[in-house]
């Protein structure tokens, strides 16, 4: 056996051997489990819920008024956007709506394999907020130019499909047109459904770092100088409700206008207003109004349920146990002046340190995979059961957050290890790995304001709560991505490899410090 | 076995090791003795790579201590018996110490039975008595059958029993060709266990000898002389006459030195000077000690009210 295996073969026997230790990580285990199993949280989402999904196999929103013809082969659809107004929720029981857009209110062409919702798509839109932009596939979103539409400044749109190939064009003034961009649709069908179409998100609000509320919104977009070019089928257009359900109507607002599709799924309330989703025609146009999204779905407030991140909630608990025991496993050897029997047994001491970071490591490792391995694999059959709706999300994703859950504790033990002989007493050692690692993700999930939070879960060892995200966050959905809903500030790898940096510095320093030390 | 040569350390303005230097043979038990504060344990650690010297070597089996692979096989040491997870058994402390040595388990129980420890193998050394817990560093000291050993203060807190046991002990692990290094601030501690004593003062070497050859000079002839008040001037004048230096003890007590006491019976019952009784002086291990250290326990008491002052 080499040296190093043997002071790493003392040191697993030094902490299988102390009953607190044992506890700790016990303990550990059974907060990320227990607060994980047992959280109370119950919705009434049946077994009817769920998500459509999109081409990629994630979920999305598919809601939106769609004015349509069916077009066989090549052809080209051109439109004027001469008006985008819409509606805001009421800020107060009993008031009116306000009159506004939310920022990713969509209005403009698109072209689709059919009306189902998740169809494979391209569209070229004016935005509330955000110009015009080319999205295809939900999750895919390019840039045309700023600016929104007024009725000085109307805009004009043009989709383009020739083959599997979808071209989108925008122009001022209907002579100068300008690309927005190209995109390849390998699963569009030879007829597909082109036409009109509006939509509108929910409208999202923050209360505080947890907190939240969301409403509908509600946009209407006036089109004219409509031109179709190509195989077109049939003279008459369409309109028809993607994604919405008949006894969603606003009060004071009609019938829907064209027959509702698709399975009761969120985001397809309408705002209770005087305007409601549908499509009217005009003279060389429609006047068309729509709430919802064309969008991958995001988890947290602004979406329909919670997401596996949510059920570790119990890590930061876990990681409380986790940071005393590595702490002490240090501490407790200067507080009895075992460590000189320690070094006396192993006095290389870089080597030594170095061994009872790999146990504690180790140890901590298998005990978070272990209790991470079982909230995920249990805790959101529970929520199902419960009536709460999970995102589901791949089995990659699934490893990466019970593998990252154990590294995230195992490291966070490691730091606290370095705390331990920097210090050398458990009181200040503790404290201070409780103030880098649980108490800037107590802080930015609770009480901070969201930029403080973010800045925290940036730059401190809790950045590596990130490596707990599973569901991606999108920059053309409005959400409320915080930390409370399972969205940190940085990439998961990212945020643990800040973790990382801060545990391979403090380690280096503690060795330095301990390797120079008279003990 | 143990070599140190020309130690040197300071904490702050104190000065800990002023050249310390001295050799620790195998087949016998070495005391270390000095008064506490005179760097015993300043230069154990020295010799066990825990604490840095500012000069000097220190050299285990001809290396620095931490360069050894198995250190443990090469020198046991026992610094602090309560240095225990109070938590661990006996036998799980032994066992991890065991496993950094790459030891088998089996070495663990035969330790502990020389010891005298198996009945309470399995209990938490928390629990264990001062005796338990010198008996059970002894034992970690063993662990790896290393031809030296070093102890510091190991009589401390022990009950006679004890002492005896650990004495025993210590003369046994000589006797199987160990150098062993026993430290204790009180010489009688060592009396029929050292066969050679370093003395220790101010942070370093005072003296460097055998047990033997130190109470021979110790001895020095001195002989107490007992006689009633009326004769106790007379005789005092008798003696210092043939060239003794006498002191006055009490009223009825003189101590000669100077002249044997066969030499004090002969002169004063010549001369016709009445006693009551002569008596040889034997010195203690201990008085020789306190002769040895006087200075630097002079020293220490001056430096010391200087600096309260």
């Amino acid at each position: 056996m080499s040296a190093f295996a043997r002071l790493v073969h003392a040191e697993w026997t030094k902490f299988r051997t102390v009953r607190g230790w044992l506890i700790g990580m016990a303990a550990a285990a059974a907060a990320i489990v227990g607060l994980g199993l047992f959280p109370g949280m119950e919705g009434t989402c049946g077994s009817g819920c769920g998500l459509p999904v999109g081409p990629g196999g994630e979920e999305v929103t598919d809601v939106f008024t769609f004015v349509h013809r069916p077009l066989a082969g090549d052809g080209t659809i051109t439109v004027r956007v001469a008006s985008l107004t819409g509606e805001l929720p009421p800020d107060g029981p009993g008031k009116e709506p306000q009159p506004g857009l939310v920022p990713w209110a969509k209005a403009g062409l698109i072209v689709r394999s059919g009306t189902k919702q998740g169809a494979t798509y391209a569209a070229v839109m004016v935005t509330g907020a955000h110009g015009v932009r080319l999205q295809h596939d939900y999750v895919h979103d390019r840039a045309g130019k700023p600016g929104g539409v007024s009725e000085s400044a109307p805009r004009w749109l043009r989709l383009t499909r020739a083959g599997d190939v979808v071209t989108a064009l925008e122009s001022a003034d209907g002579t100068s047109w300008t690309g927005v961009g190209t995109v390849r649709l390998k699963d569009l069908p030879a007829t597909a459904e082109v036409g009109l179409f509006v939509t509108s998100p929910m409208f999202v609000e923050g209360i505080g770092a947890a907190g939240a509320s969301s409403a509908p919104s509600l946009a209407t977009a006036g089109f004219d100088h409509l031109t179709t070019t190509g195989g077109w089928q049939s003279a008459t257009w369409t309109t028809e409700r993607i994604g919405g359900t008949s006894d969603e109507h606003p009060i004071g607002g009609g019938p829907p206008p064209g027959p509702a599709a698709g399975d009761a799924s969120g985001g397809s309330r309408a705002p209770a207003g005087g305007q409601a989703p549908g499509a009217e025609q005009t003279g060389d146009g429609f006047t068309v109004s729509g709430s919802g999204d064309i969008a991958p779905a995001v988890a947290g407030a602004a979406g329909l349920g919670t997401t596996i991140s949510q059920t570790l909630v119990g890590t930061f608990a876990g990681l409380v146990f986790v940071v005393v025991v590595g702490a002490m496993t240090m501490t407790g050897e200067y507080r009895r002046g075992l460590i000189r029997t320690s070094l006396a047994a192993a006095p290389r001491r870089g080597a030594a340190l170095a061994a009872k970071a790999t146990v504690l490591g180790a140890v901590t490792f298998v005990v978070g995979v272990a209790a991470a391995a079982v909230v995920v694999t249990i805790g959101p059959g529970l929520l199902r059961d419960n009536g709460v709706y999970v995102h589901p999300v791949s089995t990659a994703t699934e490893l990466r957050v019970i593998a990252g859950t154990g590294a995230l504790l195992a490291v966070a033990a490691v730091l606290a290890l370095a705390f331990g002989v920097l210090l050398r007493r458990g009181t200040t050692a503790v404290t201070l790995a409780f103030v880098a690692t649980v108490l800037p993700y107590l802080l930015s999930m609770t009480v901070l304001p969201v930029a403080a939070g973010a800045w925290l879960l940036r730059v401190t060892p809790a950045a590596a709560f990130a490596i707990q995200q599973s569901t991606p966050q999108y920059a053309q959905v409005e959400g409320l991505y915080t930390p409370a809903n399972g969205f940190f500030p940085l990439t998961p790898w990212s945020g643990l490899a800040v973790l990382l940096a801060w545990a391979t510095v403090g380690l280096a320093f503690a060795a330095y410090r301990f390797r120079r030390r008279d003990v | 076995m143990i070599v140190v040569s020309g130690l040197r350390k300071r904490f702050g303005s104190h000065t800990a090791l002023d050249g310390m230097s001295f050799a620790v043979e195998p087949g016998q038990v070495t005391g270390f003795v000095g008064p506490n504060g005179a760097g015993k344990s300043t230069t154990m650690r020295v010799i066990l790579g825990l604490d840095a010297p500012d000069a000097g070597t220190a050299l285990v089996a001809g290396r620095p201590y931490r360069s050894l692979t198995r250190p443990l096989c090469h020198l046991g040491s026992l610094l602090d018996a309560g240095a225990l997870q109070p938590g661990r058994t006996a036998r799980n402390h032994l066992l991890w110490i065991a496993h950094s040595q790459g030891l088998p388990s089996r070495r663990v129980d035969e330790v502990l039975e020389r010891a005298g420890l198996q009945t309470v193998a399995r209990r938490a050394a928390g629990g264990f008595s001062l005796g338990m817990r010198q008996r059970l560093g002894i034992a970690a000291a063993l662990l790896g059958d290393p031809p030296a050993l070093m102890l510091d203060e190991p009589f401390n807190g022990m009950d006679p029993e004890g002492i005896v046991w650990m004495r025993q002990h210590l003369r046994g692990l000589a006797a199987e060709g160990r150098a062993v290094l026993v430290s204790s601030h009180l010489m009688s501690e060592l009396e029929d266990t050292a066969d050679h004593v370093v003395v220790v003062g101010r942070g370093r070497v005072i003296a460097d000898t055998n047990i033997a050859a130190l109470l021979k000079t110790a001895a020095a002839g001195r002989v107490t002389l007992r006689a009633g008040a009326s004769s106790i001037d007379v005789a005092a004048g008798v003696l210092e006459a043939e060239g003794a230096s006498v002191s006055r003890t009490d009223a009825g007590t003189l101590t000669v030195t100077g002249l044997p006491a066969e030499a004090v019976v002969t002169l004063l019952t010549t001369r016709g000077v009445p006693f009551a009784e002569i008596s040889s002086h034997r010195a203690t291990l201990e008085e020789a000690y306190l002769e040895l250290t006087r200075d630097a326990v002079e020293f220490r008491a001056a430096t010391g009210s200087e600096a309260a002052a």
